[in-house]
């Protein structure tokens, strides 16, 4: 049993009951709520005669619905509008601070939470959305939670949960350049399978962890849910506390300095015990591109789609289901695949970092004929200090349509979606059959910058290449500071 | 599509026909896809289980074969209701008919929002679940009976006599389901002093100190 972790001390801090089922009441830190999983746990409230226990824990955006076209209301989708009027109305029935299209702090709730310093170390952070592990850079236990559990939340601040095992995900080395925390994720799901984190919290450590920055941690975390672990987390260190500094809702004055403090004592201790350990040598990972129908199913940019005889056999029917809706064949390289949209966002790369990435791809380049690509900034503030450094002019010169904040098609609940057997370049996090609209369409996920590749010559392509012909002139800046009230 | 009523109170045992559903790692978005998420209740999810499958395969689903019509026990294989976190998808098949889950494993997320659901998800062992499946396939007239007393599903061959299979599930799920306090709602409400005593002690909701 992992003993001295950081999962270890935040659950035991926020531990209030222990429960007949055998569960662990556990305080929630935060909670963040949304159009799509919130208004049935309002509803469910109302029947019980509940009122919300702590409004000011409780964060709301929208972002999965929002065109991303126009955003003027009401929405040109009665149905969409009829989903933020109603979180409109529970927001301000129960007095809950809603972060609303135009407030200027609109966006992903996965984006905007962290960049407004909600996010803190030692902190629980619960919502209705599986991504909710992107939360864990911060060295946060956060987890996806379902509509009964937003319920669960909003009547008593706090889950019935089971204690999680946790395995530390030990990264040597250092990512190389035009390889990125994506790829480092999508290659550590490939080897650990999607299954292979049941059960488990996964704590990233290491050299390559920490040198990766805070919107690479938030990457890395985001798809901890889609290798199977419900959570997944960094130590907080220095570079959190800066990302942290001078944020809205992040403490000032003396209480920063308690908080750092407590902040730093909250790491996994050095003699800290794990249930597993895995090891990785970040510099051996290449830019990865999935082939298949689930996160786990990728390869690197040079390999071939793997044969039934190079995979496990129980790995093998999903592959045959893979092969038939992928209509790839065994053995192919998978460069060279056509696309024919190119999707750069999402909660898992819609970030100013990300935009950057891609960007330098983009620049003095264009799109390859007949390709759809847009970008889609995460939120509002990303959107905003993106176009002060210029990057929507970048993106529009090169033919990429420079989009309004929201999910998208990630998973394409709102009119940005793939028709008919499209394929599509993804910078999202999940490959599912139907999930970018679809029923019959395709998705390769892999990295902004390799998603920008792809748009530019028209195939998947080792982005490696395009960087070496033509070195990024968009200089790599410090992250995004805060410019709100 | 069913018109039993949702469940409420204690769990115990399930008696109704099955509806075997072959495949490894069935994600909610195919389960229900994003676009059925578009409504604030959950009163018509039972349309959209399945969708995109059902569509692709022209009839020819599980979920269409007129001899599956009214089955209430879904029996699946390994990592199912894998992905997005939504309760949509329990919600979508409860509201279809479905009151009980045998496969080889679930998705953690899943599981959860079923249990507080009250729609219990037992696992058996591959090789059971196979033949059950088979069993199922053979004679989808046939009940079954799903008993969370014996932890086992047992068809129910006016014929060919009864077979059984053991399932099983942790003793906390377990317990819920059998006393009725699935829906936790009510326990974690009722302890509000521990609840307050653990916020007191918060450095984050006490300005660090
Ligand atoms: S971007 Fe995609 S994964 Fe992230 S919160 Fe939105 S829908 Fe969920």
């Amino acid at each position: 049993m992992s003993a001295g972790t950081l999962y270890d001390k935040v659950w035991d801090l926020h531990r209030v009951a222990e429960l007949p089922g055998g569960s662990t009441q556990l305080f929630i830190g935060l909670h963040l709520i949304h159009e799509v999983t919130s208004p049935q746990a309002f509803a469910a409230l109302r029947d019980l005669g509940l009122s919300v226990r702590y409004p000011e824990r409780t964060v709301a955006t929208v972002d999965h619905i929002v065109p991303t076209t126009s955003q003027v209301r009401p929405l040109a989708d009665p149905l969409a509008e009829e989903m933020l009027a109603t979180l409109e109305a529970n927001c301000r029935q129960h007095g809950i601070t809603l972060h609303g299209i135009g407030s200027g702090r609109q966006g992903i709730v996965h984006v905007i939470a962290p960049e407004l310093g909600l996010t803190q170390p030692g902190m629980t952070v619960a919502c209705g959305d599986s991504h909710t592990s992107t939360h864990g850079a911060f060295g946060a236990i956060a987890f996806g939670i379902g509509t009964s559990q937003v319920r669960d939340v909003l009547a008593s601040q706090s889950l019935a949960m089971a204690k999680l095992k946790v395995r530390r995900i030990w990264v040597d080395g250092r990512l190389q350049s035009g390889v990125f925390a994506k790829d480092l994720v999508l290659h550590i799901i490939r080897i650990l399978g999607v299954k292979g984190g049941v059960g488990y919290a996964y704590e990233f450590a290491g050299p390559a962890i920490e040198a990766l920055s805070m919107e690479e941690r938030m990457t890395l975390c985001n798809m901890a849910i889609e290798g199977g672990a419900r959570c997944g987390y960094v130590n907080p260190d220095a570079l959190t506390f800066d990302y942290l500094q001078g944020r809205p809702a992040a403490p000032s004055g003396e209480a920063w300095d308690r908080a750092v403090a407590w902040w730093r004592s909250l790491a996994s201790d050095p003699g800290a015990v794990f249930d597993d350990e895995v090891r990785f040598d970040a510099a051996a990972i290449a830019p990865t591109v999935t082939w298949g129908i689930t996160p786990g199913q990728g390869i690197a940019v040079d390999e071939t789609v793997p044969t039934p005889e190079e995979l496990d056999p129980d790995e093998r029917p999903l592959a045959g289901e893979a092969y038939r809706y992928m209509d790839l064949r065994p053995g192919a390289p998978i460069a060279g695949t056509p696309v024919d949209v190119c999707f750069i966002g999402s909660c898992t790369n819609g970030r100013l970092s990300d935009l950057r990435a891609a960007a330098a791809v983009a620049e003095g380049r264009r799109v390859a004929p007949g390709i759809r690509a847009f970008v889609v900034p995460g939120s509002e503030q990303v959107a905003a200090a993106a176009e002060a450094e210029g990057l929507d002019a970048v993106f529009r010169r090169a033919g990429f349509e420079w989009r309004l904040p929201g999910c998208s098609m990630c998973l394409a609940m709102n009119p940005d979606r793939l028709e008919g057997r499209q394929i599509s370049a993804s910078s999202s996090n999940r490959n599912f059959k139907g999930r970018q609209g679809s029923a019959s369409g395709r998705t390769l996920l892999m990295s902004p910058a390799m998603v920008a590749a792809a748009a530019i010559t028209g195939h998947v392509v080792d982005v490696r290449a395009l960087l070496a012909e033509h070195p990024p002139t968009v200089e790599r800046q410090p992250p995004l500071t805060p410019a709100l009230p | 599509m069913s018109t039993v009523p949702l469940p409420a109170g204690p769990i115990a045992a399930h008696r109704g026909r099955g509806l075997p559903l072959p495949g490894a790692d069935i994600d909610t978005d195919r389960i229900i896809p994003a676009r059925f998420l578009k409504c604030v209740t959950f009163d018509d999810l039972a349309t959209g289980v399945f969708a995109d499958d059902r569509s692709e395969r022209a009839g020819d689903h599980p979920f269409d074969r007129p001899e599956h019509r009214g089955a209430s026990v879904l029996v699946v294989n390994s990592n199912f209701g894998c992905g997005s976190s939504r309760e949509h998808a329990p919600q979508a098949l409860m509201r279809w008919g479905i009151r009980a889950v045998v496969g080889e494993s679930f998705a953690e997320i899943f599981f959860g929002n079923c249990l507080a659901l009250g729609l219990p998800c037992l696992t058996a062992d591959p090789a059971d679940v196979t033949e059950l499946q088979e069993a199922i396939a053979a004679d989808p007239g046939a009940e079954l009976l799903v008993d969370l007393e014996a932890m086992a599903v047992v068809l129910e061959r006016p014929s060919a006599g009864e077979k059984r299979w053991p399932v099983r599930l942790e003793p906390g799920p377990r317990r819920m389901l059998l006393s009725g306090q699935w829906d936790g709602t009510a326990q974690l409400v009722a302890h509000d002093a521990e609840l307050t005593a653990t916020a007191s002690a918060l450095p984050y909701l006490n300005g660090f100190r």
